[in-house]
């Protein structure tokens, strides 16, 4: 069984001009252990589709389909257990560390409050455990360091507060939204390395959300790319890169200028990310499509599963490539 | 929102011939927000109907304002009623003229001093708050503690004191409430810009050479409107209720004009002889303005509120 | 250089720091944000500056367009020195440098039609140009950048990233600058959508002989635009060379490092990289290290490091590197890390 398994999730947002569905019917499974990357544009629904799952989505958001976790469903469960899956086995990290960590709280604190509310672990022995985390995330005198602020670390030592907060109660699952996209390049190649380890250390299953492909490459199992709300494709990393399924992920791939490659004018893809309040009838990528014929515009592309790949297009794979 | 349908290149050439669209300014939005809030518009179209009353209230009673009717003066108690047959709509006043005539007035005199009042806070507070921010430094500095020393000053006691010394007029209660009125309005401004003046799209001026004057015009004060507006809304019914202490203290309004709180200080003192008319009509409409103002301002803040943009 | 159309010597740009707690009138403590850096740019060349957040890289650029005060040192573009000119004086150049930004929609005024913004250049310096004229140009320049034409009177917030971007660009070409600064412009656009900007950049620098200076602190972009690139670290120039030449055979141990940690989306390629950790964080830029700004995180500091600031060395042709020992890295310690 898959330490998470979401089937047929949608999202729709109540909005001023009308209801926005952010996500359409996307489905995908993590194993234990496992390292799965969810690409996407901003407005793809990357973003929500873990919110979703995780009993996390704005007030005027509702999700319908389910998310299995250990094969109990988090969308319909008590708030209760809800609160102690989403504190003890699945962890989050977000963006931006400075919104997540309370500023006016020393870092022992806050890390300790964790452990003494879902451990009850007495104080001493909550910091203690705290610091050693902070040591495995390699944040350089951590005993001394814990007793300061937020606001007296870097980015990215925040970035490894927040990672060594979300290992304190040793989850399975650990959901990163764009853990890196604030940070510098040596400092998210530090970060990288990081989760790394803890994957091997751990055992813990990873989600990461990004849009950058070059993140992904080198280190998830499995890479799912979102378009317009939808599941475009999915496969195991390498498959993706070397031989994309999609006209969507092709473009992506041959968007990003290449460090090692010389170029003369980027490969674009033509437009705009869509507008989700007014999504195309057909395949939302439809419109930006080099390879887009009539079908596309009025019949969205079924989920079609080839070997250990899927992926949602109406043109042959031949096509495609 | 422009990134539906196909972007072809035929779509492209056919749309430049095409005339000119037409844009969604945020004031449009923003209009479209504040017509969603129930309370707001329904509150908008009360204080509409009391600025009706107020203007043309006075023609839908043949009684003058000055009017002393001493038919009923001798027996108010009993005669001096409100009533349709005598024309006393609202009753008569304790000194025997038609209360409806002055509870126009004194609606039509409070409401103008408080759109004044808070007319002179926008003109002079925002751009007051706008140079001091946009400058910033030494300017900034000493503009600012200007407006901490005139704050320091209690101006419920300047304004007694104005109209002790020079006399009790309309005039020198504007000028008062004018002096004091625009001082928090300057730092809400100053605080608006100071965050506008780092915004990129000023820079952009800055760096193509935009004379600082015409920016202040062009770039900050237009984008510090939405937060002007709501103050200066709110400001109104505060101004209200400024004078209406002033006048409940005797210093405010003279006779014969008057103003709501000069009526309901006047209904007040006569509540133990039995006329309590003379309390209610002004009391209501003093209360009506003032929650129509509120609740005007709450929906103009929730609709240009920039978080929502 | 003499033919140089911008040339930078020395810039300093320090900002007051108040020390905590301290009284108005003593005096602060000064952060060098830009320490003393030097290029050249000839017409028509795009320089690349790279660099990570606090290398002073941003505020380099800003010092150019007046947006930061010069605290010392000399800019001079095309052969007048920008610093000496009264604040009236200046405005006028408004003309021949203008700037791109990077939050395509903080850059632009929100309560201003697009038709507007484009002109606002226009207008401050041909204030008795015909409104007629001025609609004209708008018009044109919009197709130009990509826009339609009809959409002038629309508002910066109907419009997506990219296309505000392509709106920002408008309103920096219509006055044909000679100069263009682009900061960060595509790091807040989508991947798919950033290649347009690049390629459209690229295209009308070509088309209109624009010389540009191109920060990011994506090397890969930086790389793909640049005929030239400077790298900064804590406000120095730590290296500079032709785009293909520092990609290729980067000298610096810093410019190593950061060419070592940009991803590749490739699975073969990435997993065979190697990575060239710093360890260690930023020094505060209140007091940089003595001597080489980078000698405490640099894998290959020596003690002689810490001495006097390092001189430039010429590796060859116009690859200049601020690092004495550039040619004697690699067998020492490198294939230790």
């Amino acid at each position: 069984m898959a330490l998470l398994d979401v089937n047929g999730l949608s999202v729709t947002f109540k909005t001023g001009d009308g209801f926005v569905n952010a996500v359409n019917g996307v489905s995908f499974s993590v194993e234990e252990g496992e390292t799965l990357a969810i690409v996407g544009e901003s407005g793809s629904g990357k973003s929500q589709t873990a919110f979703a799952a995780m009993g996390l989505l704005a007030r005027n958001g509702t999700a319908k389909g389910e998310a299995l976790f250990d094969g109990q469903n988090l969308l319909t469960m008590k708030q209760k257990e809800l609160n102690r899956i989403r504190s003890q086995e699945i962890a989050m990290i977000f963006q931006d560390p400075m919104t997540s960590l309370n500023p006016y709280m020393r870092i022992s604190d806050q890390m300790a409050e964790v452990l003494t509310l879902h451990k009850g672990m007495s104080k001493s022995a909550a910091v203690a455990e705290a610091a050693q985390m902070l040591d495995a995330v390699r944040i350089p005198d951590a005993k001394a360091r814990i007793n300061m602020f937020p606001h007296e670390f870097s980015g990215g030592m925040r970035q490894r507060i927040m990672i060594a907060m979300a290992l304190l109660c040793r989850p399975r699952l650990l959901i990163a939204d764009e853990p890196t996209t604030a940070l510098d390049v040596t400092v998210q190649a530090q970060i990288m390395d990081l989760f790394g380890d803890i994957r091997k250390e751990f055992g813990t299953g990873i989600i990461l959300i990004t849009h950058d492909l070059g993140v992904v490459a080198g280190f998830c199992d499995r890479t799912m790319v979102m378009y317009g709300g939808q599941v475009m494709e999915e496969a195991p990393t390498d498959q993706l890169f070397a031989k994309p399924a999609h006209p969507y992920t092709k473009g992506l791939l041959q968007a990003v200028p290449r460090f090692d490659v010389d170029e003369d004018e980027l490969r674009t893809i033509a437009g705009e990310p869509p507008d989700m309040s007014r999504l195309p009838a057909g395949c939302p990528f439809c419109p930006r499509c080099s390879i887009a014929k009539d079908r596309c515009q009025n019949q969205r592309p079924e989920i079609d599963v080839f070997g250990d790949r899927r992926r949602a297009c109406h043109a042959t794979l031949d096509e495609v490539a | 929102m422009l990134a539906t349908g196909c972007n072809t290149a035929d779509d492209i050439l056919n749309a430049a011939h095409r005339s000119e669209v037409k844009g969604r300014s945020l004031w449009r939005d923003a209009m479209g927000r504040f017509a969603r809030n129930r309370a707001a518009v329904i509150s908008l179209f009360v204080l509409g109907l009391i600025l009706i009353f107020a203007f043309f209230g006075q023609f839908l009673s043949s009684h003058d304002p000055a009017f002393v009717d001493f038919m009923l003066r001798g027996n108010i108690k009993e005669l001096g009623g409100p009533s349709i047959e005598n024309g006393h709509y609202f009753g008569l006043e304790k000194e025997g003229r038609d209360l409806y005539q002055r509870t126009v007035q004194g609606i039509r005199v409070s409401i103008m001093i408080g759109v004044i009042g808070s007319l002179v806070s926008v003109v002079v507070g925002t751009l007051y708050g706008a140079i001091a921010g946009y400058f910033g430094g030494r300017v900034d500095s000493i503009m600012m503690r200007i407006v901490d020393i005139l704050m320091a000053i209690p101006f419920m006691f300047v304004i007694i004191l104005l109209l002790v010394i020079f006399g009790r007029s309309v005039f020198m209660l504007f000028v008062g409430i004018g002096l004091i009125s625009w001082l928090n309005m300057a730092r809400i401004a100053r605080g608006q810009t100071l965050t506008i003046k780092n915004k990129e799209f000023v820079e952009a001026a800055i760096a193509s050479g935009v004379k600082p004057f015409t920016i202040i015009v062009r770039h900050i004060v237009p984008n510090l409107a939405g937060v002007v507006i709501v103050y200066a809304t709110l400001l109104i019914p505060e101004l209200i209720i400024i004078e209406s202490f002033i006048s409940f203290l005797g210093l405010g309004i003279q006779e014969p004009m008057t103003s709501l709180g000069a009526l309901i200080n006047d209904g007040a003192s006569q509540l133990n002889r039995g006329t309590p008319w003379m309390i209610a009509f002004p009391l209501f409409f003093f209360l009506a303005t003032l929650y129509a103002f509120f609740f005007v301002g709450d929906g103009l803040r929730d609709a240009l509120d920039p978080k929502d943009r | 250089m003499s033919d140089a159309l911008l040339s930078v010597r020395d810039l300093t740009v320090t900002f007051d720091v108040p020390r905590p707690g301290a009284w108005p009138w003593t005096a602060p403590r000064k952060l060098h944000a830009v320490n003393g850096i030097n290029f050249d740019l000839a017409p028509g060349e795009c320089l690349g500056l790279v660099g990570e957040s606090g290398s002073g890289k941003s505020t380099a650029a800003r010092a150019v367009i007046g947006l930061a005060p010069i605290s010392s040192g000399k800019v001079m573009f095309d052969g007048q020195d920008l610093g000496a000119l009264s604040p009236v004086q200046r405005r006028k150049y408004g003309r021949e440098i203008q700037m791109v930004f990077q939050d395509p929609l903080a850059a632009l005024n929100p309560r201003m039609t697009v038709g507007d913004i484009i002109a606002e250049p226009l207008i401050t310096h041909e204030p008795s140009l015909p409104r007629k004229e001025v609609r004209t140009r708008v018009q044109e320049m919009m197709e130009m950048v990509g826009l339609l034409p009809n959409l002038v009177n629309r508002y910066p917030h109907e419009f997506s990233g990219g296309q505000c971007q392509r709106i920002g660009i408008a309103r920096a070409l219509i006055l044909r600058p000679r100069l263009l600064i682009c900061d960060e412009p595509v790091s807040a656009l989508d991947v798919s959508v950033q290649a347009q900007v690049v390629n459209l950049l690229k295209r009308l620098q070509k088309d209109l002989g624009l010389s540009m200076i191109f920060i990011a602190h994506d090397l890969s972009v930086v790389k793909h635009i640049s005929d030239r690139i400077s790298v900064m670290y804590l406000g120095r120039l730590m290296e500079q060379a032709g785009a293909k030449q520092l990609v290729q055979n980067p000298a610096h141990p810093y410019t190593q490092a950061l060419i070592s940690a940009v991803p590749i989306p490739d699975p073969e390629r990435e997993k065979s990289r190697k990575i060239m950790m710093i360890q260690g964080e930023l020094p505060s830029p209140l007091a940089p290290p003595s001597g080489c700004v980078f000698r405490t995180r640099c894998p290959f500091a020596r003690p002689a490091c810490a001495g006097d600031r390092p001189e430039y060395h010429v590796v060859g042709g116009d690859h200049v590197v601020a690092c004495p020992w550039y040619n004697q890295l690699e067998n020492s310690t490198l294939t230790a890390v």
